[in-house]
């Protein structure tokens, strides 16, 4: 007796420990891939100490030490550093690798400066003067370190003032042209006729005619702000002692690393990093910010979340409360825990098909006529991409809150009814509530489902550089057909697409961990309202 | 003394049920039953596990309707008119007779939410009107001194005695004619089920209360009358005192006696 069940605890026991070993096991994958994503999507940020190197053959370069490693294959066993020299207008490449040995001296020069730029990446070298046309500004590094700030900040005022004209007057002006010039289109396919048609046709011709002189008097002052936001150049010399002549309103930030503390350094790195969030992409991609891929992605999420549960959860009680048991409802279960192992290319192929194709088209057809051929629902967009994905992702919100339903029990339903409420009330009042939780749980994981989802986006509506957010201050703010940026996409994109690929690597890592925070926080705040509810409902409750 | 009819009461009936059977698909779980419930008494139904009282009691607020498969011969009569017509409104016949079950089964809402469930349903709106409901169900219910203070806790955090004592305040915030209860006590301890029991006699005055429960000395104490059922038919019925003194059936005597099975 006593050797036998000993024996059995034993077997007990491995197990215990298998468990637990795999759950360590799990927890380890996943905070290694977090860790992973966070410490080189970080380095993204920190500012690096600029190093100049005088080569053997005197030689000059200066840039940031990105890695060290040995050579491979060499019998001598040394060492080479990767250097990125920047400088790409100059140079044409960014990084350099140098072998140890070759470096005669290396110092890390305090005048030294970074600068970030609107085009072509960063420059390192050393300010020498500051320019507006032929008049010289400032001359020398200490007096155009003086003079450049404010002047930088000005520029960076014009800047905004220019984007906020493009975004205001121009943009206003020439949605306005396209709209008289639909209408007219418009009148061209009415069948209407005599002295009424030509009244409008001539009001019309007046009203662009009166548009299109607003577009010229606003492009004429965009582009005298582009003209005097070029005017001033600041003049740098690289380590090599080639100059170069850059617009000072091009400069996005100049940097001095070596010259920067702890405190600064994290200031540079928190400032980076906000841009970084906030911020649009600059030169396809590979700099500036990611807010519209944000901003997608999470819009995209949502329209998902507003479409998917309702269905789902309609349908779900239409199954566990109203739908007699049999084989019917039982190949519909079948049908919809299949429908979750579809992969989700094919559900993008059908969006497009069936959403894009067909109800964009028709839509099309019936309420912009007078803009086709050029397609405005009939073709991808922010729309039909969440419906896509709602289809991709209801049979997960259906399971989830069949389960809650079925949780309930039925007591609960009985009890209602006792009390003389029909079944109806007894589902809005009892039996909805109680399962709501389990609900809600399907609906998050539907979400952190849609939100890393890519594949199926790419065919209906996702692109790699969408021309303004789908929600704006035109009316009507929100443009459903607009096509949209996702940072899914945008990691690939970046990754895999860009001319430049190792310069952009830890962009593509500090993207990805965005990508998991935005699924991490929605997921919170998902979790955080069906806590409350949980709580609200009682200790015992249900789901 | 006269006799009465076999299966009635002395008194006039309240509900009265005639030649009823029910068929669970194809099992026959109430066999030809008739029996007739009189008015502001406590009416019990005792017999052995399976025996069908559950049954035949939600036969009374017609909730067998839900269960799939169940076919109903036979008529009960609830004021003299037919429960089983197919016109009557059965969301009203279940507000005038309500139901207490075995298991406590409170809402997961709050103290106050659970006993304004069923006003609310019949249209009560107004919080002061609904705030004197509450109050005057749970000291109908003897609950109120324990709970008055705590009335938007939510009600799975109350001990078993007192859900159960919840579920009977919301069952007489409606108003019902008649209160079903399904073994209100089976789990509860004795200090509980005395309550219940003495809530019980107080709520007799208002209402007619129908009891199922397993324990004899209960139906005993609180019962003036007594149905036994065994296999789905009803053995006997009578005034409890008689029935538990001299049954006039062998199964009945057996049963009472603990002689059983
Ligand atoms: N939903 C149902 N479907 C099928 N058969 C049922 C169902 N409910 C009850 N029965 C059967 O009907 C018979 C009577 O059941 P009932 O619940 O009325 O017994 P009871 O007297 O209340 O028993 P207990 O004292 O254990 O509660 C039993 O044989 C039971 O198995
Ligand atoms: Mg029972």
């Amino acid at each position: 007796m006593r050797v036998g069940s000993s024996s059995r605890d034993a077997i007990g026991h491995v197990m215990t420990w298998l468990c637990g070993g795999t759950l360590a096991l799990d927890l380890l994958l996943i905070t290694g891939l977090a860790a992973v994503l966070a410490v080189n999507g970080a380095s993204h940020f920190w500012p690096r100490p600029l190093v100049e190197l005088r080569l053997a053959g005197g030689a000059k370069l200066l840039g940031a030490v990105v890695e060290r490693e040995a050579i491979p294959d060499d019998p001598n066993g040394g060492y080479r550093i990767r250097v990125h020299v920047g400088n790409r207008d100059l140079g044409g490449q960014d990084f350099r690798w140098i072998d140890e040995r070759e470096i005669a001296s290396r110092g890390e020069p305090a005048d030294a400066v970074a600068l970030e730029r609107l085009e072509w990446g960063a420059f390192y070298g050393r300010m020498v003067a500051l320019r507006r046309a032929e008049t010289v500004l400032a001359q020398g590094q200490d007096a155009a370190r003086a003079a450049f700030e404010p002047l930088h900040e000005a520029k960076r005022a014009e800047l905004a003032a220019i984007e906020e004209l493009e975004r205001g007057e121009i943009a206003r002006s020439s949605a306005e042209i396209e709209r008289l010039r639909l209408a007219a289109r418009r009148l061209e396919l009415s069948e209407s006729s005599g002295a009424e048609r030509a009244a409008s046709e001539a009001d019309l011709a007046g009203r662009s005619a009166a548009a299109n002189a607003a577009y010229e008097r606003a492009a004429a002052r965009l582009s005298a702000l582009r003209e005097s936001f070029l005017a001033e150049t600041v003049e740098l010399e690289a380590a090599d002692g080639t100059r170069k002549e850059i617009p000072v309103g091009h400069v996005v930030r100049v940097v001095r690393p070596n010259e920067l503390g702890m405190a600064g350094r994290f200031a540079l790195a928190f400032s980076r990093a906000a841009e970084f969030v906030s911020g649009v992409p600059r030169e396809s991609n590979t700099e500036g910010g990611i807010f519209p891929a944000i901003f997608g992605t999470v819009l995209m999420v949502f329209l998902m979340a507003i479409v998917v549960a309702p269905f789902g959860v309609l349908a779900a009680i239409y199954l566990r409360e109203y739908a007699k048991e049999g084989l019917l409802v039982r190949g519909v279960r079948i049908a919809v825990n299949n429908l979750a192992g579809v992969p989700s290319i094919v559900f993008g192929v059908f969006g497009l098909g069936f959403f894009v194709y067909g109800v964009g088209g028709s839509i099309d057809r019936l309420l912009f006529a007078e803009a086709l051929p050029a397609p405005t629902f009939g073709t991808g967009g922010i729309l039909w991409a969440s419906l896509t994905l709602a289809l991709l992702t209801v049979p997960v919100v259906i399971v989830a809150s069949e389960e809650g339903l079925a949780a309930v029990p039925n007591a609960m339903r009985e009890g209602s009814l006792a009390l003389g409420a029909t079944r109806l009330e007894t589902l809005v009042r009892v039996v909805v509530p109680a399962a709501a939780p389990g609900i809600l749980t399907g609906v998050i994981l539907a979400m952190a489902r849609a939100a890393g989802e890519v594949a199926p986006l790419m065919i209906v509506g996702m692109v790699k550089l969408a021309p303004a957010l789908p929600v704006d201050g035109a009316f009507p703010f929100v443009h459903l057909e607009r096509k949209f940026m996702h940072l899914g996409f945008h990691v690939y994109d970046v990754g895999f697409q860009s001319p430049n690929v190792e310069a952009v690597k830890p962009l593509v890592f500090a993207t990805a961990l965005l990508l998991v925070l935005v699924v991490v926080a929605t997921n919170l705040a998902a979790i955080l309202l069906r806590n409350r509810l949980r709580s609200r409902l009682g200790p015992r409750s249900i789901g | 003394m006269t006799m009465p009819p076999p299966h009635h009461a002395a008194e006039e009936s309240l509900l009265s049920v005639e030649d009823l059977s029910l068929w669970y698909g194809a099992s026959r779980a109430l066999d030809r039953i008739t029996i007739g419930i009189p008015e502001h008494r406590i009416t019990a139904f005792i017999g052995p596990s399976g025996c069908g009282k559950s049954t035949l009691l939600r036969c009374l607020n017609r909730l067998n309707d839900l269960v799939d498969g169940v076919r109903i011969e036979g008529r009960i009569l609830f004021r003299g008119s037919d429960v089983r017509e197919p016109t009557l409104d059965v969301n009203e016949l279940r507000t005038r007779i309500g139901m207490v079950f075995q298991k406590s089964n409170p809402f997961p809402k709050s103290i106050f939410e659970n006993v304004a469930y069923g006003p609310r349903i019949h249209g009560i709106r107004q919080r002061a009107a609904l705030e004197e409901i509450v109050e005057r169900s749970l000291r109908g219910a003897a609950l109120w001194d324990e709970v008055k203070d705590r009335l938007d806790a939510s009600a799975l955090g109350l001990s078993g005695g007192q859900q159960q004592r919840l579920c009977i305040a919301r069952a007489i915030a409606v108003e019902p004619e008649v209160i079903l209860l399904d073994e209100p006590c089976s789990a509860l301890d004795p200090i509980a089920t005395a309550r219940i029991e003495e809530l019980m006699q107080e709520l007799k005055r208002r209402y007619t209360l129908v009891i199922v429960t397993h324990n004899m000395q209960q139906a005993a104490r609180v019962s003036e009358y007594t149905a036994f059922l065994y296999l789905g038919r009803l053995i006997e019925f009578g005034e409890t005192p008689r029935l538990f003194v001299e049954p006039r059936e062998k199964q009945t005597e057996d049963y009472i006696t603990g002689r059983f099975g």
